[in-house]
């Protein structure tokens, strides 16, 4: 019972919280929407701050469930992510009529995608899948005034179950040719057969579909611009992370010996979506359709990481996505702001932003800047050693294309920067005033930029966490 | 001495910038900055002949070496000999000098002195790093702030100017990106000196020489890839063309040198006919290119294409002599360029034109900058007693050296191209020095105030003492060459 107790902390931690909630609103005492937001905002950093307490290994339930300090630094990464998205929209919530709810459905996805990361059984792994993704449908319709809205709700459902679909499709096969679904022993059950490599393929293109690498990207760019901008960032940062960690531990734990089948396919995925990604990313003037195929690039860049398949592979991916978070969600949080606060969307209202509103231009341009990979910042570092870790199995064709993608996906970065910064405008945003919640956020994500790469401990402290895995 | 202090120093004035108010507060603020970076530099090569005159003959010196991701086995590790400390000694003149032209930046002028200083740090990074990883990492540090400086303060088409110039250089950077990959993948570090030390086979070297020898030519205008270089210089304010061309350009051929020809000197012999024939023609292209500008700003970015082809000349011809020039070349026309920016810049900001048929009669008007522009004309075009004289002699003694028809004929072309030199600068000098007063409007200008004087007279100062006692910096610079050239 202990045991139980110790090892699945972060999901009781979560799940307390969303029964608080839960109290909350069922409770006869009306709270204020700005007390609510507090109190979630607390909950939340002290469900951050129970993450480094108490981290031990161990598995359960008929080894069902399994822990060690690679997968609790994998749920921090998610549980800082989503501080920072709550602080974040602290601004659109306050005039929200359901802010419980929101925490709720918040949670119980990042609840799903706990017990996704920790699942050691593809049921276990299936069903907190499924868990993380129903309720960010509800998520993605809460602006339910705008009709955008309910129709990325709706594409969301729906891909989401395709993808559901292939992905059992590849279970079930692996179950006939395996006789377990035990992550465990599948790896000893695999000799390559034709019918395996199906339902790895299958596996595959489930997975790609919930990380939009091309050509299952269709639905990223409609989603991210329907949902609110709190929602478009969680699905770009959090759920991506998540999903990317478990395909990460998947592949090269349980695939390992069909290394040489999919590392050619990852490199085949990967050179589309770095791309297609860019390419289209090129022609957006919504600045959320901008990043969501920025995001779409930046898989491509983790895909030629994970194609690496060693040590260096698991840790490049996880360090970058924890870069990724920051400068993400930088970036999200300016967007956040204005579009809360005037409604402004495209790139061409950004123009003229640095003359009336220097800080929010200044943190959009640091993750920018991260997002492209230009040093200081730790967006540098983060593709420079996805790169390296490409580079291992000596494909330097590859590499060549990955680098000169740098190139085109800087291009589009400089675009909105020379909007915010050198482009003139009659009727720039006005002087935008930024409350505290967000302003910390922004700050975090700043110092998270800087700090992450130029710390070079960081790096070796997940070297040495993901050793064996 | 500790040489993260070169680094430290302008990245704490640059931090200090933003929490200055008013122009006269930075500008000090900047100004202090740069003079303490001069001074350190000035140290640096008193401690540094000091060690030598000591007998000490070890690659580097005053090295420093931390580790910073120790599983990639990447460490920050800097040290310096004679060509880096002549490159550091270049910038920190340059840095002055840009501080000191733009001394009236009105516009915005925290932001510009905090990315000038942010340059510099990337300048001084670049050159004193010892480890692949950190070198990359800084001269990826000058690209955006480059972007940035173009993109507001400059003129003319700024815009498409800035994206064509942070994009080639992204470029090169991500070649470079892919040679560094390679050389790290078949020999396990990033260490240079390591790596010099080891023998790559000569397959490998002969696939990622081109990686690294293109990717750090295009930052120092290897033709085709120099059609940055007359945009970007002609569009960006004064103090970031200094930059550029004094500076920026001068990475790539250091790269050019340190990386790629002296880790892969088997390869470097197998191409160094390519890079004879590229060079040459950036030589007599730039030069012919520049009689037909009309704007004295292009003017001098074609006359850089040319003058950095000898740069990469020298480094073509593989011998200590023309390598000795290449280096010398650098120094000369960071100074010479910068010097010629910078007057543009003063003519510029009085008259608002660049164009040479709308400017003439300077010498009436201004005639301090009109001597100081007839100098870096002068020098420009190579008069002895100068600092171009003694560069692109020596470049020629090297090129000499080598007895095959194919090098004669480059070297020989490359000579006649002076010709061609001379034919540009003295007609642009004389129609703006000399001619006639093209507008009436000019006679109320004045001279140069008392920083654009300092500015001027200390890049001649440098060009000057370079002219003049040339065995100052091929003494410097010899003991770093030779390194090189004994491995080739």
């Amino acid at each position: 019972m202990n045991e139980i107790l110790i090892l699945m902390k972060s999901e009781w931690v979560l799940l307390l919280i969303i029964i608080i909630f839960l109290f909350i609103k069922v409770g006869s005492t009306e709270w204020k929407n700005e007390n609510l937001l507090y109190l979630a905002n607390i909950l939340l950093l002290i469900n951050f701050i129970l993450g480094f307490v108490l981290n031990t290994d161990g598995i359960i339930f008929d080894e069902m469930f399994k822990t060690n300090s690679l997968i609790c630094l994998e749920k921090n990464i998610l549980n800082l992510g989503t501080l920072l998205i709550s602080l974040q929209s602290y601004h659109w919530l306050k005039n929200h009529k359901h802010v419980a709810e929101f925490y709720m459905l918040l949670l119980s996805t990042l609840l799903g995608m706990f017990f996704m990361i920790s699942s050691n059984n593809l049921l276990m792994f299936y069903l907190g899948l499924e868990l993380s993704t129903i309720p960010l449908a509800a998520l993605a319709n809460f602006d339910l005034h705008k009709r955008q809205s309910s129709e990325a709700a709706f594409k969301l459902i729906i891909s989401s179950a395709l993808s559901s679909g292939l992905l059992l499709f590849g279970i079930s096969l692996l179950y006939g040719t395996s006789g377990t679904l035990n992550l465990s022993e599948i790896s000893q059950h695999l000799n390559g057969s034709n019918l395996q490599l199906f339902a790895f393929i299958l596996l595959l293109a489930g997975f790609a579909f919930k990380i939009s690498a091309v050509p299952f990207h269709l639905w990223t760019a409609d989603v991210y611009e329907g949902s609110p901008v709190a929602v478009t960032s969680y699905l770009s940062v959090i759920s991506k992370g998540a999903v990317l960690f478990v395909f990460v531990s998947v592949l090269y734990t349980v695939f390992k010996s069909l290394g040489i089948a999919w590392q050619n396919m990852l490199i085949l995925l990967s050179v589309l979506t770095m791309i297609i990604g860019n390419l289209f990313a090129i022609r957006q003037n919504n600045i959320k359709r901008l990043l969501a195929y920025s995001s779409i690039a930046q898989v491509g860049f983790i895909l030629a990481g994970i194609s690496g398949c060693s040590q260096l592979g698991t840790t490049s991916v996880i360090y970058f996505i924890l870069i990724y978070v920051f400068s993400n969600l930088g970036a999200f949080g300016v967007v956040s702001i204005i579009s809360s606060t005037t409604g402004k969307e495209t790139i061409s209202d950004y123009k003229g932003l640095y003359k009336s509103n220097p800080f929010l231009s200044w943190t959009i341009t640091i993750a920018l800047f991260s997002l492209a990979g230009i040093p200081p910042t730790a967006g540098f570092f983060g593709k420079f050693f996805l790169i390296m870790s490409a580079a291992q199995n000596g494909n330097y064709l590859f590499i060549s294309i990955a680098a000169l993608n740098m190139v085109i996906s800087l291009y589009y970065y400089l675009i909105l920067v020379k909007a915010i910064f050198m482009d003139k405008n009659e009727q720039a945003i006005e002087k935008i005033h930024v409350p505290i919640l967000p302003k910390i956020a922004m700050l975090i994500c700043t110092a998270g930029i800087i700090i992450v790469g130029l710390y070079g401990e960081i790096y070796e402290y997940i070297f040495k966490l993901s050793f064996g895995y | 001495m500790n040489l993260s202090l070169l680094i430290l120093f302008p990245l704490i004035f640059a931090l200090a910038i933003p929490f200055c108010n008013g122009l006269k507060q930075i500008r000090m603020l900047a100004f202090i900055g740069a003079v303490i970076q001069l001074l350190l530099c000035f140290a640096l090569l008193y401690f540094y002949s000091i060690k030598r005159n000591l007998g000490n003959t070890s690659q580097m010196v005053f090295e420093n070496n931390l580790v910073w991701f120790a599983p990639l086995n990447i460490n920050y590790h800097v040290g310096v000999d004679g060509i880096s400390i002549a490159m550091i000694l270049l910038t920190a003149f340059v840095v002055l000098a840009g501080i000191l032209v733009s001394w009236n930046e009105e516009r915005m002028s925290k932001e510009f002195f905090f990315l000038l200083m942010l340059l510099s740090v990337g300048a001084y990074g670049f050159f004193i790093s010892l480890d692949l990883f950190t070198l990359f990492f800084f001269l990826e540090v000058a690209v955006v702030p480059k972007y940035l400086l173009i993109g507001i303060w400059g003129s003319g088409k700024k815009e498409y100017s800035a994206m064509k110039l942070a994009l080639m250089l992204m470029a090169g950077s991500a070649l470079v990106f892919v040679g560094l990959l390679g050389i790290y993948f078949n020999t396990g570090t990033f260490d240079l000196i390591q790596i010099s030390q080891m023998k790559l086979s000569f397959e490998v070297q002969k696939l990622f020489f081109p990686f690294a020898f293109i990717g750090f030519g295009i930052f120092t205008a290897l033709f085709p890839f120099h059609t940055w270089v007359p945009d970007g210089h002609s569009s960006a304010p004064t103090a970031a063309s200094m930059f550029l061309a004094g500076i920026s350009m001068k990475l790539g051929g250091y790269g050019c040198l340190r990386v790629a020809t002296y880790l892969m000197p088997d390869a470097a012999h197998y191409y160094s006919s390519a890079i004879i024939l590229l060079s040459t023609i950036a030589i007599i292209y730039g030069a012919f290119a520049t009689m037909m500008q009309t704007d004295l700003k292009y003017i001098n970015a074609y006359s850089s294409v040319s003058h950095c082809g000898f740069v990469l000349l020298g480094i073509g011809m593989l011998n200590q002599t023309a390598i000795n020039g290449a280096v010398m070349q650098m120094v000369s026309h960071g100074l010479m360029t910068a010097l010629f920016f910078a007057t543009i810049g003063m003519i510029y900001s009085r008259t608002h034109t660049r164009l040479v048929s709308q400017l003439g009669g300077m010498l009436k008007i201004m005639p301090f900058i009109s001597s100081v522009f007839v100098i870096a004309g002068l020098c420009s075009l190579g008069l002895p007693g100068f600092s171009g004289f003694v560069a692109e002699m020596t470049v020629f003694m090297g090129s000499w050296k080598n007895s095959e028809l194919w090098y004669r004929i480059a070297t020989i072309l490359s000579c006649a191209s002076i010709v061609v030199t001379a034919v540009y600068i003295l007609s642009a000098i004389g129609k703006v020095v000399m001619g006639n007063l093209e507008n009436n409007k000019f006679n109320a200008l004045k001279d140069a105030s008392w920083n654009e004087k300092l500015a001027a007279i200390l890049l001649i100062l440098g060009i000057v003492i370079i002219g003049i006692v040339p065995f100052l910096l091929i003494d410097l610079i010899s003991p770093g060459t030779n390194w090189i050239t004994t491995k080739l």
